[in-house]
């Protein structure tokens, strides 16, 4: 569905230092530097899949998105989606694809989110009937009845949230593009989105690419995840896989019935927490039969569970390790 | 095409439900362009203190004055466009990227906006068309067939005035902002376009100088069509120039379009 070789996003930046000084020299004499937003990457997505970008800010996860959906061009390589060149932005291209972006948004200010969705049927010409239904269907998953005839200026930062995915998805695209749908959303809402989203994927077969600083959405709809610092792609692969590659640990979290000394719990493993009521361990994942085994026997536990650490956790210490390896290297 | 045509009378209901929620704003607009008439209570002025001849000969006073100026109000309402200020804002704020992910190319788009705004400029023009009927009806043409090419006119001035905020809107993919540069046109078609002053009182080098650029054929020339300066031949002659002129500046739009659209940075997230 997706095919990505050796892409390479540069942007040549104008580059200034503050001061009035600076801003007069520059009227005269430009200097340039150029930005590798994206360095070279290759990757493969098959249809239905369901893939998040995930990468420090300014990695270029957007960047590759926009490539993508055919908005920017390319430096250089190649990308295709579904057979389609995107910077042609063939019509046939644009029908089956949308970029929802957070940030941004289509719905018309003034005007209901009901406009838009009758605007989008007509310019992706959907049939009426075609169109009642599957608008029936996304107002009734996203619970938006109350809202899409009520102009876009005067909902809330989830209904228009919502409405805008309604909007996007009014096409039916078979390639939906997430950027950061669910910033700013408050966590209910952050949990029908994904919610939603995840039902699309799984009723429609469409293709899911999302970039999000949420763990909880790209645990919630990503099995698999590629990363991307500096341009460069660091990993392609599963979401489990990457969490035991970088943290091949276990949290063991111990609900206690008394409080227990610190000493009595270091040599069980790295203390996270230790309170009146709870405990928790972070334990290497051979040894977690034998904590557990060894906890039972000697402390006072009432309830205990097994964990992967945070993914924010493991995602920062995979950034870090990058930027470790590349001030060694510099 | 086809799938375009068939969106076109949604995208204009959309369009004029979007104009009439900015009802208050486009009145708020519409005092702005009044300068017409303060030319045309100057030009009075000027024409009782001493005759006016224009280079064709044409004598103008209070009514003459008033014709004109008249006209010239309609058709400023008629044919204005805001391409180029909606471009820079939307290429700026990376709000662009919505539009080009839609399967209609922008400029028909923005086009779309402008054609379904057009009923509410109508309704702002109309009383001007009255009064222009009941006060100066003796300088309007009786031919038929120049009332029938004065429509094509209208088409072609709203043609010329879209076209050239689109060409100039574009170059804000090559510079910061083209917005400067809109108002250097836009000071250029004030004078040059009949708008503060009847191109027939210039002097003969300015004149000439006016023929050649397209701002005469954006506002003057349907307002001289209508006020009766030319004959059937002549005015469509100076038409088939104006067409030109919209060609010509389609080309320059589209031209500078796609190499720029391959700049736009879709700044944000």
């Amino acid at each position: 569905m997706i095919s990505v070789r050796g892409l390479k996003k540069h942007y040549r930046v104008h580059k200034r230092p503050p001061g009035l000084k600076a801003a007069l020299k520059s009227l005269f004499k430009r200097e340039y530097t150029t930005v590798p937003a994206v360095d070279g990457i290759d990757f493969e997505i098959k249809p239905g899949e369901r893939v998040g970008f995930l990468g420090p800010n300014g990695a270029g996860k957007t960047t590759t998105l926009k490539v993508l959906a055919g908005l920017l061009y390319p430096s250089e390589g190649e990308v295709r989606v579904d057979g389609h060149v995107p910077q042609k932005r063939d019509v046939e291209f644009l029908k089956k694809i949308m970029l929802v972006m957070g940030q941004k948004q289509q719905l018309l200010w003034d005007l209901p989110p009901a406009d838009t969705f009758e605007l989008n049927r007509a310019i992706y010409d959907v049939p009426k009937d075609e169109m009642k239904k599957r608008v029936d269907s996304l107002i009734e998953l996203l619970q938006i009845g109350d809202v899409v005839n009520k102009p876009t200026r005067q909902l809330s930062l989830g209904e228009r949230m919502k409405c805008e995915l309604a909007a996007a998805l009014v096409h039916g695209p078979k390639v939906l593009f997430l950027d950061e749908p669910t910033i700013g959303l408050d966590v209910s809402m952050q949990v029908v989105m994904r919610d939603f989203i995840r039902t699309y994927n799984q009723q429609f077969g469409a293709t899911l690419i999302l970039t999000s600083h949420y763990m909880d959405d790209v645990a919630a709809l990503c099995p698999r995840v590629i990363v991307i610092d500096k341009g460069r792609l660091s990993y392609d692969g599963g979401l489990a896989e990457l969490v035991q590659r970088v943290r091949p640990e276990k949290r063991v979290a111990f609900r206690l019935s008394a409080p227990v000394p610190l000493a009595q719990l270091e040599p069980l493993g790295k203390v996270v927490k230790n309170d009146a009521a709870e405990a928790v361990l972070q334990v290497p994942m051979d040894q977690v039969n034998a904590v557990v085994g060894k906890a039972l026997a000697s402390l006072p536990v009432k309830d205990l569970t097994v964990e992967n650490p945070p993914l924010e956790e493991v995602m920062s210490e995979l950034f870090s390790r990058s930027r470790a390896a590349e001030g060694k290297a510099a | 095409m086809t799938r375009t045509l068939r969106a076109l009378p949604t995208l204009l209901r959309i369009g004029l439900a979007e104009a009439i929620a900015y009802r208050a704003e486009m009145l708020v607009w519409v005092l702005s362009t009044t300068m017409p008439f303060v030319m045309w209570v100057m030009w009075n002025a000027v024409s009782q203190a001493a005759p006016v001849v224009g280079q064709s000969g044409k004598a103008y006073g209070a009514g003459a004055f008033g014709a004109y100026f008249l006209s010239i109000f309609m058709v400023r309402q008629i044919v204005a466009s805001w391409a180029s200020w909606e471009m820079n804002f939307e290429v700026r704020q990376g709000t662009l990227a919505m539009r080009l992910l839609r399967p209609i190319h922008p400029i028909i788009s923005y086009a779309m906006g402008h054609v379904a705004a057009l009923p509410l400029r109508f309704f702002i023009a109309a009383p001007c068309a009255v009064a222009l009927v009941l006060t100066s009806s003796d300088t309007l043409p009786k031919d038929w067939r120049i009332w029938a090419l004065w429509v094509p006119c209208m088409v072609g001035a709203w043609l010329v005035a879209f076209l050239s905020n689109i060409a100039v809107g574009t170059l804000c993919f090559f510079m910061e902002s083209s917005l400067k540069v809109m108002e250097v046109w836009l000071v250029c078609l004030m004078v040059f376009s009949g708008y503060l002053i009847p191109l027939d009182l210039f002097p003969p080098v300015l004149r000439a100088v006016a023929d050649v650029l397209p701002f005469r054929y954006q506002i003057g020339l349907p307002v001289e069509v209508m006020t009766g300066h030319y004959t059937v031949a002549e005015a469509a002659r100076l038409i088939g120039i104006q067409w030109a002129w919209a060609f010509a500046l389609l080309v320059i739009a589209l031209a500078s379009w796609r190499a720029g659209v391959k700049r736009f940075q879709a700044f944000g997230g």
